[in-house]
């Protein structure tokens, strides 16, 4: 008698969590030696000195600060002290506004790409030398022109998040079948009918594939900006909190990441799923 | 005989660059075929039969000669001409209506979505498949998309039809059933058919007559064979036909033997480029006891009549 699969990976990933936790507890459990000083001092110092803690903190440390923070997320308590809810937000919010922008450029111009050899053949070397600067290597040059570090931020999403759906729009647009095509000539249809009708549904599994990848890379990418560019953010928050020595914080907002990312991932997936067809 | 409907002259296909590399599939082939007429085009693969109905549907271009479709030349698709394809090449994202719709709309832009729907079902009941409508390709048997590639082509009522082998990927009970509703379907519209096969006895049982291709490269049509068969003849008793063995071994004789004989020996082509009209059960037909077996071997000992004179235009 066998339990469903789903439930004995449920079981396993749950007997591995725990297991993680006690590693984690017993590795920053341990207590050292503490050294004599005058209180005055003292009160400057961290626990590690005074009372020979680890200044890692133990899951249970980190359990306590979540719940903090789910109580109350969306604080504002001037620059430095906002809630990791308004943070995540502001990244959300830098995330999706380049990511949108790189749609409206990618999809168009994938599709000339797609639809067009001498336009593949004539970009091709733009997109092969833009293509694998680290988006962060813009950031300068972001910085001069556009002069506003919000807007450096969301410029470096949208050129991190253009080429992946820009490569599978055109490759998507490149490979749709030649019978599809010729269906919609033998119809009549106009050029724009057959680019909405045919190209864009037979491409879209592809072009979504795309998008997924870019929100993937976007929000990779908005961590390392907001950490260059401050003010806001998660990013901007992961590094407040290093110069704070709050390591609790620094794990908070990994765990925060990673479950934003998660969330995007799986959106994506969905939309994924609603355009692919079965062949 | 009425007038020519589908008229081919002097069409010629190379493919390649000019020069060395550059090879002739067809060269020069003429043909017609007569409004409201059945023709079936036969010859091994690798003639360009297939390209031949893509130059008629407007999917290609011809090197040169040209076709004059209902008046006008063929310059690319139209509407008029229908496809079947070889392939259904229903389009995956869309039900069996769906695909069915969207040729009724590129038909009839000016149509309501309620009427291009209705229109669309219509077809689709035609073809018994008003059952399936919400279904995907994917979840249809292959015989159901050719089905559905059928009520396509049709419901945008188009006075030719041009089919590719639809029937070849089928097994031969599907395309049995397929070929009697395709027999019901041109009975009741009357269009005219121009269709690829490279079944005999497909092409007999289907076609008004049969244009036969000899092997490529630089193939032509050169035989046309009317099909003297009643027109009431059915799946069921054609091999019972008086006709039907003098016919069907004068094209076993072309397939198997002359048309490598004519590819081998372009030299026996007339000056007179168009095919030769013949009638291997001879000028008396059905019922004649001396038809069947004064021709049991008739490829060679068959009535030769005039050039085609239909392509003679």
């Amino acid at each position: 008698m066998h339990a469903p699969l789903g439930l004995r990976a449920a079981l396993i990933s749950l007997l591995l969590c725990i297991g993680l936790l006690c590693v984690w507890q017993v590795g920053t459990a341990r207590v050292g030696a503490t050294v004599k000083l005058d209180p005055d001092y003292a009160r400057l110092m961290g626990i590690t000195v005074t009372q020979g803690k680890s200044a890692m903190p133990g899951p249970a440390d980190v359990g306590a600060k979540i719940w903090q923070h789910l109580k109350d997320p969306f604080y504002d308590r001037g620059t430095n002290d906002k809630g990791i809810g308004i943070q995540l937000l502001y990244s959300i919010a830098r995330v999706l506004t380049g990511y949108l922008l790189a749609i409206a450029a990618a999809v168009p111009i994938g599709f000339v790409i797609g639809m067009s050899p001498l336009m593949a053949r004539a970009l091709n070397p733009f997109i092969q030398v833009l293509k694998p600067i680290s988006p962060l290597a813009w950031m300068p040059l972001a910085l001069y022109t556009i002069k506003d570090s919000s807007l450096s931020a969301i410029f470096v999403i949208f050129i991190c998040s253009v080429w992946p759906m820009l490569l599978n729009t055109a490759f998507g647009v490149a490979s749709v079948r030649r019978e599809w095509l010729n269906v919609a000539k033998t119809l009549e249809m106009s050029p724009a009918r057959t680019a909405l009708r045919v190209i864009l549904p037979a491409a879209a599994p592809t072009i979504l594939t795309g998008m997924r990848i870019s929100i993937g890379i976007a929000w990779l990418v908005i961590v390392a900006a907001e950490m260059l560019v401050g003010g806001t953010g998660i990013g901007y928050f992961v590094w407040n909190e290093w110069n704070n020595l709050s390591i609790t914080n620094v794990i908070v907002a990994i765990l925060c990441i990673g479950f934003v990312g998660m969330l995007l991932d799986q959106l994506m997936a969905g939309l994924l799923r609603l355009v692919t067809y079965a062949d | 005989m009425s007038t020519a409907c589908i008229s081919a002259q002097r069409l010629t296909r190379r493919f390649g660059q000019a020069g060395s590399a550059e090879l002739t599939v067809f060269e020069d082939v003429c043909f017609s075929v007569a409004e409201g007429e059945f023709a079936c085009l036969i010859g091994h693969s690798g003639c360009g039969k297939s390209t031949i109905l893509n130059i008629l549907a407007g999917l290609d271009q011809a090197s040169s000669g040209h076709i004059i479709a209902a008046g006008k030349h063929v310059e690319g698709p139209s509407l008029d001409r229908a496809v079947i394809f070889q392939g259904h090449a229903l389009l995956p994202w869309l039900s069996a209506l769906g695909n069915v719709e969207l040729a009724v709309s590129a038909r009839h832009p000016d149509w309501t979505r309620r009427r291009v729907r209705e229109h669309a079902m219509r077809f689709l009941e035609l073809v018994h498949l008003d059952g399936a409508a919400t279904k995907k390709p994917a979840e249809l048997s292959g015989g159901m998309k050719q089905r559905v590639g059928i009520a396509r082509a049709l419901a945008i009522e188009p006075r030719m039809l041009l089919m590719d082998e639809p029937f070849s990927a089928l097994d031969a009970l599907t395309r049995g059933a397929l070929q009697d509703e395709i027999i019901a379907l041109r009975n009741a519209n009357k269009q005219t058919v121009v269709m690829i096969t490279h079944d005999v006895d497909e092409a007999l049982l289907l076609a008004d007559k049969i244009l036969l291709m000899t092997n490529g490269p630089k193939a032509w049509i050169a035989e046309v064979v009317e099909n003297t068969l009643p027109a009431t003849r059915s799946r069921l008793d054609l091999h019972k036909q008086p006709d039907y063995y003098p016919l069907r071994n004068h094209l076993m004789d072309f397939l198997v033997a002359r048309s490598k004989e004519l590819a081998a020996n372009p030299q026996r082509r007339g000056q007179d480029l168009h095919p030769v009209l013949v009638r291997p059960a001879g000028p008396v037909s059905a019922g004649n006891e001396q038809t069947i077996s004064a021709a049991q071997w008739p490829g060679r000992g068959a009535n030769r009549h005039a050039p085609d004179r239909i392509c003679a235009g």
